[in-house]
């Protein structure tokens, strides 16, 4: 079976994270790049249904030089090669532009699943894993919180609010993943050392057939306007309990409609 | 000159930074509280490969190098020292000795299990009469009829009873020497020789998550090809492991040292006093400099005296003055941490404090500072 990971290179959510004044994208250069946290539980369900129903593992991602270090980790824990799709044109592309090109890197590659985390600590839209799907015109399997494959079908649980939904499709499909999924490995020394001479291919835009007109800053369907940091947060309602505890925090439920 | 790690390097240190905050730190705590040995956080310290990072990758290991161990231990000990002594004795104490001076066969039957953490080696050489001054030795092994029969007692044993403990390794008299003095073996001890016992659990100041026993040997018999390395060069064996030994605690006391270097300027953007927080003042930012700069230097140290072991080289006064110079900075470190941190310092719900109990050990462990003192001096030229 051929797996696909989509890995993406974020800041690291322990520093200060800041927009380009210029443009409101995102300033790589003022915090240190991670892998999507969520990402790290993509590939190692990537790496069980390998070590489950054999074949390989390929990280696909899309950024700029940086994302290295992030291919060079899923590499390290256990990938077996990986494409990096990496070219000045895709500066600043939105959701939607991403799954279109990450669409089109995926087309130069022969795979039975593409798995990836749910959202993305940066931008946390959720919704290119959706949008992936459709432009590769195959199921959709999102916020899976389990993952069987047995022949051709695949079958999730998707995390919902009330428990979870048994969603099945026929392979190839797009799997994305939320962390209750599983715990994911740490690279072993043997494995870091053995992910240097892992191949890593780079494709440009031009390679991949994205057309560049449609992707960008340029022809984003979005545009960040502005951008404000969160407000801290206000000081909560101390309810002292004098034996009326109870009815007293209902109360104060019931008043913001929780209850 | 360039003291920037290897890409490889860096990544294991990257990869073991984040372990230790996310796995360790969230709940060694309590083990601390408790006395109480963390099985789950050394079963994946195993699973990462840290219990087999110098050794080849035939026997189990990592296929890495003694630096790799050092800088796994420093990331660790960054957040708790009870777990870094727990790898460092069970790598360079436990397994090394087997791997540097073992038997073919007792490679393959020992090494894949210490270094997959799944079992634990322990090094038994200290006494209740005696610590460095190794030729001290009181416990006797006695070769009757194709066995090695040990009798003795051995002190502050770490990793010697856990429920994953698999063998110790100890020092014991074999015989007399032409010149009269004692001659002195290692003997492998696998922990189910009937006669092994786990003696004693101390009660200790600090490194209480991790496991220190006492080990008595009554008549304990065990093959005779459990002898590890040539006879009567067990006392030479272990002054090559303890040189080791001195970088990798240096570079877990760099560890400490710069864990309270995380801790106070984490502390110092918090807590307020008078009107700012606390790190606005020159008082509290002098400090943390001079942690910084200790923290700094002593890692220099280490890096210098393990570069020098893996070229080959002479590193006897390196290592010595590394563990020296770091264990300097833990306690002058830990010290500094816990008065930034006031009242909250001396309280256990901040890691500082376990930092300042953790600190004085290593002043005494691996040799104490006034034996670094003696190393350095001799090894200028001084007379012994």
């Amino acid at each position: 079976m051929n797996i696909v990971v989509l890995v993406k290179q974020v800041p690291d959510t322990a520093t200060e994270r800041k927009l380009r004044p210029e443009d409101n994208t995102l300033d790589r250069a003022a915090s240190d790049g991670v892998i999507n946290e969520l990402d790290e539980y993509a590939i190692e369900e990537a790496l069980l249904l390998k070590e489950k129903h054999g074949g390989e593992v390929t990280v696909l991602s899309m950024g700029p030089d940086q994302a290295t270090d992030s291919i060079r980790k899923a590499l390290s824990m256990g990938a077996d090669k990986a494409v990096h799709l990496n070219d000045d044109a895709l500066h600043g592309s939105d959701a939607l532009q991403t799954a279109y090109a990450l669409s089109k890197a995926l087309g130069t590659l022969e795979f039975d699943v593409v798995v990836l985390g749910s959202e993305s600590t940066d931008a946390r839209t959720g919704v290119v894993g959706a949008a992936l799907a459709e432009y590769l015109g195959l199921p959709q399997l999102t916020l899976a919180g389990k993952v069987d494959i047995e022949g051709r079908s695949i079958r999730i649980q998707r995390q919902t609010d009330y428990g979870h939904d048994v969603v099945e499709a026929e392979l190839p499909a797009v799997v994305s993943v939320v962390e209750k999924i599983n715990e994911p490995r740490y690279p072993s020394f043997k494995l870091i050392m053995q992910a240097k001479k892992k191949p890593v291919q780079k494709l440009t835009a031009a390679e991949a057939g994205i057309d560049v007109a449609k992707v960008g800053l340029n022809s984003a369907a979005t545009e960040v306007v502005d951008a404000a940091a969160a407000p801290p947060r206000a000081t909560g309602t101390v309810i002292k309990d004098e034996g009326d505890g109870g009815l007293k925090a209902a109360e104060f439920l019931a008043a913001k409609k929780f209850i | 000159m360039d003291h920037r790690l290897a890409p490889e390097h860096a990544q294991l240190r990257r990869t073991v930074e984040e372990f230790a905050r996310d796995e360790v730190a969230p709940v060694i705590g309590d083990f601390y509280e408790r006395d109480a040995f963390p099985y789950e956080i050394v079963a994946k310290m195993g699973r990462m490969g840290l219990f087999g990072l110098p050794f080849p990758e035939e026997y189990g290991g990592m296929g890495g190098d003694y630096f790799a161990l050092c800088l796994a231990l420093e990331e660790l000990a960054r957040v708790d020292s009870s777990v870094a002594i727990t790898l460092e004795a069970g790598v360079s104490l436990g397994a090394m000795p087997i791997h540097r001076f073992g038997s073919e066969e007792q490679k393959k039957t020992w090494l894949p299990r210490l270094c997959s953490g799944e079992a634990l080696g322990a090094f038994g050489l200290t006494e209740p009469g005696g610590g460095s001054d190794a030729s001290a030795t009181r416990t006797t092994a006695d070769l009757v009829d194709g066995a090695w029969v040990v009798n003795g007692t051995k002190s502050f044993i770490t990793n010697s009873g856990t429920d994953i403990t698999a063998l110790a390794t100890v020092t014991a008299v074999t015989g007399r020497r032409p010149d009269g003095r004692p001659e002195i073996s290692a003997i492998l001890v696998p922990s189910d020789t009937p006669g092994f016992t786990v003696g004693q659990k101390y009660s200790k100041v600090g490194w209480n998550a991790s496991d220190t026993n006492e080990l008595v040997f009554t008549d304990c018999r065990v093959p005779e090809a459990n002898l590890v390395g040539r006879r009567g060069a067990g006392y030479s064996q272990f002054l090559r492991i303890l040189d080791e030994g001195r970088i990798a605690i240096a570079a877990l006391a760099v560890g400490l040292a710069q864990g309270c270097v995380d801790e106070s300027l984490r502390y110092a953007a918090e807590r307020e006093a008078f009107g700012r927080t606390i790190g606005g003042y020159q008082a509290i930012q002098f400090k943390i400099a001079d942690m910084a700069a200790r923290a700094h230097t002593a890692r220099l140290a280490y890096y210098d005296a393990a570069s020098r072991m893996l070229a080959d080289e002479p590193f006897k006064r390196q290592a010595a003055i590394a563990k020296l110079v770091a264990s300097n900075a833990a306690m002058d470190n830990a010290r500094d941490a816990t008065q930034i941190f006031g009242g909250y310092g001396f309280m256990n719900d901040y890691p500082v404090g376990r930092f300042y109990r953790d600190a004085k050990i290593l002043e005494i462990g691996e040799g104490t500072s006034e034996v670094q003192r003696m190393l350095i001096a001799r090894d200028l030229g001084l007379p012994a």
